[in-house]
């Protein structure tokens, strides 16, 4: 079965006055049938980035220098109510009309600053009307029965939420509209930024538990693009690490966290504190991340890497398989797991 | 060990269209000399309030804040001198809380001028070169001249505590101080405040959202949970964390997901009697948490406020159910 995204040798770069900013750099990845994938980077790696190329919503003085997207349309099962066909579409080639389909009806984004993603003056009730009327999906009642549905699936009051205004739900029930908005044209694909940052803790385990839910419910696969590795722990079914523009490793989520390879992921995994870990376990990674203007030599992560030689500096390395269904970049994937690794560190104590 | 501050009943409020909200209600807490304290909960709960009016940013409503023993609102002249350089705060927004205008240099260097605290401009230099050393900012030379936003977020963060010590305070609040910054240098920057704290003999309060980054930064020190503008467990970091008693800190705790997906997957969240956070326009009676609490007790949760209690293992806590 094709995957229901491709990306293939992806390259986005942003003019700036200083020269070319190169946020993306030959990605490569896909995302099969009803698959969660997070990805995950520090703020400026270009994971935002990544997200927009997919949904051609990039600024003006972004240009996608190369590559290609592939979506591959499934004819929906049981529940859903639209009649369409299996088709494959190449994203980057759509124009006009037919990418205003492609945008929400196939694939849906919920942007970062989902507090300000709705419109203040229109109450969320007009909000769903709008987007319909626009994709000319359902009317009237029977929009309003799906969309109610859908809030009561995000864990709303639907009567409630229905007739009120933006500022009159708090944030974790913003967030929580605009995945049932998301959802509403009945996407194959669920586009997610930062789904849970600048929310309190609860509020981000009742979004988990909401996502967690829907995805159970109705089969749609999902990105989604956080800093957060407990986020991807408990949701993704892979994980891709975004270093520099870059997917620099790229597995199954259990194996990114019990086998990571690639000395960025095992520096983050072994950066963000947890309840259960001791405190010599801890380590940050030296150093900041690179400027996207003027990248180092050879491998990005090299002036930050405990591992780097002469190699790493000269040479990029390219994606490589290590196992089944786990690929890394990385010169020394060999010996990283065990040098690095707080897992095996915490074992070799034991 | 001697205490530095001590907060005894403090209570603010703020008038918000002819309505009173208490933010910080009847709080009490004791910190000592070299003690790392944090204070934990959810946006609303009163943490930064608390912060701000030990720092005498904000007066508080009633009750009073004592630093060595004196009532820092009745201080005067020398006194308040010495309190207001012996308490710095390091703020949360790395992108606001310096000076654009001003280079790195001249944003260390004005509090040793304007304090008279170092000898001539030759010592002003020297120390200013020996703080960014401090915050580890090495070679000091390549940062004097550079502006704020030729600085990464982490960068500035260093600034921001090399600028809060050059009044060699004994006292540090730090408000979210690592929130903004990238997961990979919060722990570089953790050490080196722990770090200075050790060298300097500091006490520090952090305030932060993240219970499992407070365990580590305050190892060896206290977490203190706050909920809707009152403290409802106090205990050691870690004991707080292994041994939570609070059914609201029980509750934050199963709903933390761990960077482990087998960990992470099989943990059981405490499921809450109601999502909805209360409005602090309109505070439930008795125990502010009684209309959320999966122990909740009955008529006695509803109208009695419950006290801070010691329990057997010393953490403090306020429930009637413990």
């Amino acid at each position: 079965m094709p995957p229901t995204l491709a990306v293939r040798d992806l390259s986005i770069e942003y003019k700036a006055r200083r020269g070319r900013v190169q946020a993306i750099r030959n990605v490569s990845f896909d995302v099969e049938r009803g698959e969660a994938v997070a990805l995950i980077g520090e703020s400026g790696s270009g994971k935002t980035t990544l997200g927009l190329g997919i949904v051609q919503l990039l600024p003006g003085t972004a240009a996608i220098t190369q590559g290609s997207i592939v979506y591959q349309r499934y004819a929906p099962p049981a529940p859903y109510t639209k009649p369409v066909a299996a088709q494959q579409v190449e994203v980057l080639k759509l124009q006009g009309g037919a990418l205003r389909q492609f945008r929400w009806k196939e694939c849906a984004m919920v942007f970062q600053s989902a507090l300000n993603a709705l419109n203040p003056v229109l109450r969320i009730a007009d909000q769903f009307a709008d987007t319909a009327k626009a994709h000319g999906y359902l009317q009237g009642k029977a929009l309003q029965d799906r969309a109610q549905h859908l809030l009561e699936l995000v864990r709303l009051d639907p009567a409630r939420a229905w007739k009120s205004f933006p500022h009159e739900l708090s944030g974790g029930m913003r967030q929580r509209v605009l995945i049932a908005l998301g959802l509403l044209l009945e996407p194959q694909l669920l586009i997610l930024d930062e789904p849970t940052t600048a929310l309190d803790i609860l509020t981000q385990r009742n979004i988990m538990d909401v996502l967690k839910d829907l995805r159970q419910k109705l089969s749609f696969s999902l990105i989604f693009i956080s800093h957060d590795l407990s986020l991807a722990a408990e949701l993704a079914d892979r994980v891709a690490t975004v270093y520099a523009g870059k997917v620099v490793e790229i597995a199954d989520v259990h194996a990114t966290f019990k086998e990571p390879t690639h000395p960025y992921t095992i520096g983050l995994i072994n950066a963000v504190p947890t309840l259960k870990g001791a405190k010599e376990d801890l380590t940050s990674i030296p150093g900041s991340p690179p400027d996207l203007i003027e990248l180092p030599s050879g491998c990005k992560f090299h002036p930050r890497c405990p591992l780097a030689d002469q190699l790493c500096q000269e040479q990029e390395p390219e994606l490589q398989a290590i196992s089944a269904g786990h690929q890394a970049a990385c010169w020394h994937w060999k010996l990283a797991g065990e040098a690095l690794s707080r897992f095996k560190a915490s074992e070799n104590r034991a | 060990m001697k205490d530095i501050i001590r907060l005894d009943h403090v209570t603010r409020t703020f008038q918000v269209r002819r309505q009173t909200i208490k933010a910080v209600d009847d709080f009490s807490l004791t910190i000592h000399e070299g003690e790392i304290m944090c204070l934990v909960g959810e946006s609303g709960c009163g943490k930064t309030t608390t912060g701000k009016m030990i720092t005498g940013v904000l007066p508080v409503s009633a009750g009073t804040i004592l630093y060595h023993g004196q009532d820092i609102a009745k201080l005067r002249g020398q006194g308040l001198r010495q309190y207001r350089l012996g308490v710095q705060m390091i703020h949360q927004d790395v992108y606001a809380s310096l000076n654009p205008a001003h280079n790195i240099s001249e944003i260390i260097a004005s509090p040793l001028r304007r304090h008279g605290l170092t000898k001539g401009e030759t010592g002003t230099q020297a120390r200013v070169r020996e703080l960014l050393q401090m915050v580890d900012m090495t070679p000091p030379d390549d940062f004097l001249d550079k502006y704020p936003h030729q600085l990464s977020g982490g960068q500035r963060q260093r600034v921001s505590v090399a600028r809060a010590l050059t009044v060699v305070p004994s006292f540090i609040v730090a408000d979210e101080a690592v929130s903004m910054v990238d997961v990979s240098i919060r722990i570089s920057l953790l050490n080196m405040m722990s770090k200075l704290k050790d060298a300097m003999g500091l006490s520090v309060l952090f305030i932060t959202h993240d219970l499992a980054l407070a365990k580590y930064f305050a190892w060896e020190g206290k977490i203190g949970v706050m909920y809707l503008g009152r403290l409802v467990e106090l205990a050691a970091a870690r004991q707080l964390v292994e041994t939570p008693h609070h059914p609201y800190t029980q509750v934050l705790l199963s709903a933390i997901p761990e960077a482990d997906p087998e960990v992470t997957r099989k943990k059981r969240t405490i499921q809450l009697r109601s999502m909805d956070i209360p409005s602090l326009l309109r505070l439930p009676s008795g125990c502010s948490f009684h209309p959320r609490c999966p122990r909740f007790l009955g008529e006695k949760c509803e109208k009695i406020v419950p006290e801070l209690k010691t329990t057997f293992d010393g953490a403090a806590v306020a429930c009637h159910a413990v």
